[in-house]
């Protein structure tokens, strides 16, 4: 269990973190989302132990990142955006020392060799050394220095940036691997990563935490309500009066229409699909579809970060 | 201790596996055979010692050259290529990073030294020196060796850049060697405490001379912990900043 409570960070005078708190639960998958200067990097670094709260307090299975610094960065993996790596050394040795500074010993980490290289797939590149390997297997070589220890918390900003679509692919396979044995916290500004990676995102903006949650409620919350598509038969005439007189539907905007069919989207105040469908049907229009409307992350991330700086 | 030991490895490594250290030690040993060849063995007729004397006059000198060059990459480097990140998210203390990082740096001084041998060994065969004067020498370069390993890995501290670290711990060690003309110029108290942080002058002629002195000890491992100390604390002052 990962809680931070009313963390704040400070630069001189500038709060780059600012009284944000959250709890990530045992293997969960996380997203960290913001804008440039939204404060991510700072938290990231406070919860990875290089630097220290201004004040707020953060814990991994109880250990404080002040008052248990050696104890909390045995528990956490950390891979920055940069892959730090000794590129004289062999991937096997590289992973071992790393494993090693972690407080592992010879024999641990020897034990672990194996199943991390795997789950890495660096098998075949264990006595390769490290200057001599691509992009994409770098980053594999810094996920294994994230993981070697066993960490309860792995913590990985833009683990994807640079790569090509097959290594994003093979990258994503191993970070959705790291669920079984650890928790996740991911930072990217690929939002369609955090999609399709993570069981929940929280948002920073400007410093706080401004939302969190799934990406379905993220989407509820930035439209106001519920966000429906719908294809309904009849006259655009029709339909806008329909929908007109029912005051809880809000941003109806028409996408398409095709034989007498209009499909729309449309939000609720409240989830009152029922309500709604019998509002339809009562006004003698032909209901062919009702469905919700996940919405694209981009756009949610936008709508709430725009809401926050308002 | 099981840390700083890891760190220390590590470092030694990055010796081995690079060619910077190879450079530098292979460099100022060739140097170092020249000077003794030209200026200390010279083409006249010498007494035995005061040839020994001048070997460890040179070796000071080349020394101390190695020291700032050998540790201006330790911290510095792992700065400017993002390493850092594996020390400072690593539960390892900062004097075992420190310590380990300035106890690499010691040992290939200290490898230095040792392939240096030839040259008092060819005295002490051709001539007629103690094997007491030849310790006494090589205790007083491997003590000034190791406080500016310290020095070094001070300057490497502070910077990213390996190029400024250098400059800043040439500069110290420089004052430090010039300390007794500042000594000379300036009134007490001050000239006293000039000539006593005087690096060579006062600390080193009295190991090249064959002698061992308690105060010289204390004052180079007085130099190698202030600055071993400073260093741990720029290290851990990073997280607040």
């Amino acid at each position: 269990m990962i809680e931070v409570s009313s963390l704040t960070r400070y630069y001189g005078s500038h709060a780059a973190v600012s009284d944000v708190s959250f709890t990530i639960a045992d293997h969960e998958i996380v997203g960290f989302l913001g804008l440039n200067g939204a404060g991510k990097s700072t938290t990231l670094k406070v919860l990875a132990g290089l630097l220290l709260p201004s004040s707020g307090s953060v814990k991994i299975n109880g250990a404080d990142v002040v008052q248990a610094p050696d104890s909390m960065r045995s528990q956490i993996g950390f891979l920055p955006e940069d892959t730090p790596l000794y590129t004289d050394m062999r991937v096997e040795d590289f992973v071992a020392y790393c494993g090693q500074l972690k407080g592992l010993s010879s024999a641990e980490v020897d034990a672990r060799m194996d199943d991390v290289l795997r789950r890495c797939g660096l098998t075949a590149r264990r006595q390769q050394v490290i200057s001599e390997l691509s992009h994409g297997f770098r980053k594999r070589v810094g996920i294994a220095q994230a993981i070697i220890h066993g960490p309860k918390l792995v913590i990985l900003d833009e683990p994807i940036s640079g790569l090509d679509p097959k290594q994003i692919r093979e990258i994503r396979e191993v970070i959705v691997g790291l669920k079984d044995s650890c928790t996740v916290l991911i930072s990217s500004h690929i939002l369609s990563e955090i999609s399709q990676t993570c069981d929940r995102i929280l948002v920073l903006n400007d410093g706080r935490l401004v939302a969190e949650g799934t990406e379905d409620e993220l989407a509820a919350r930035s439209s106001g309500g519920s966000r429906l598509e719908l294809e309904i038969r009849g006259s655009r005439a029709a339909i806008d009066e329909a929908l007109a007189s029912f005051p809880e539907a809000g941003g109806v905007t028409v996408v398409g229409e095709l034989d007498g069919v209009v499909s729309l989207r449309l939000s609720l105040a409240d989830d009152r699909r029922e309500s709604l469908v019998a509002h339809i049907v009562h006004a003698g229009l032909g209901l062919r579809r009702l469905d919700e409307d996940a919405g694209e992350l981009e756009d949610i991330f936008l709508n709430i970060t725009s809401a926050g700086a308002a | 201790m099981r840390g700083l030991l890891l760190v220390t490895r590590r470092e030694l490594g990055a010796y081995l596996n690079g060619y910077w250290g190879y450079l530098i030690v292979s460099i100022l040993l060739a140097l170092q055979g020249l000077f003794f060849n030209a200026f200390a063995l010279g083409s006249s007729a010498r007494v035995s010692a005061d040839v020994l004397e001048d070997f460890f006059y040179f070796s000071f000198g080349f020394t101390v050259a190695a020291a700032v060059l050998l540790t201006m990459r330790l911290v510095a480097e792992e700065r400017q290529t993002g390493t850092i990140v594996l020390i400072d998210s690593s539960p390892l203390s900062d004097w075992q990073v420190v310590g380990g990082k300035y106890l690499s740096a010691v040992v290939v001084i200290t490898a230095m030294l040792v392939l240096s041998g030839y040259m008092p060994a060819l005295i002490f065969v051709n001539g007629k020196v103690s094997l007491g004067h030849i310790f006494s020498g090589y205790l007083g370069v491997l003590l000034a060796g190791s406080a500016t390993c310290a020095i070094g890995t001070f300057t490497s501290s502070i910077t990213r850049y390996q190029i400024v670290a250098a400059i800043l711990g040439g500069v110290i060690v420089v004052t430090l060697i010039l300390a007794w003309l500042l000594g000379r110029v300036t009134e007490a108290p001050l000239d006293d405490i000039w000539s006593y942080m005087s690096l060579f002058d006062r600390h080193f002629q009295p190991f090249m001379r064959g002698r061992i002195n308690l105060e010289d000890v204390v004052f180079y491992l007085s130099v190698t912990f202030v600055f071993l100390m400073l260093s741990t604390r720029l290290m851990s002052a990073r997280r607040w900043r």
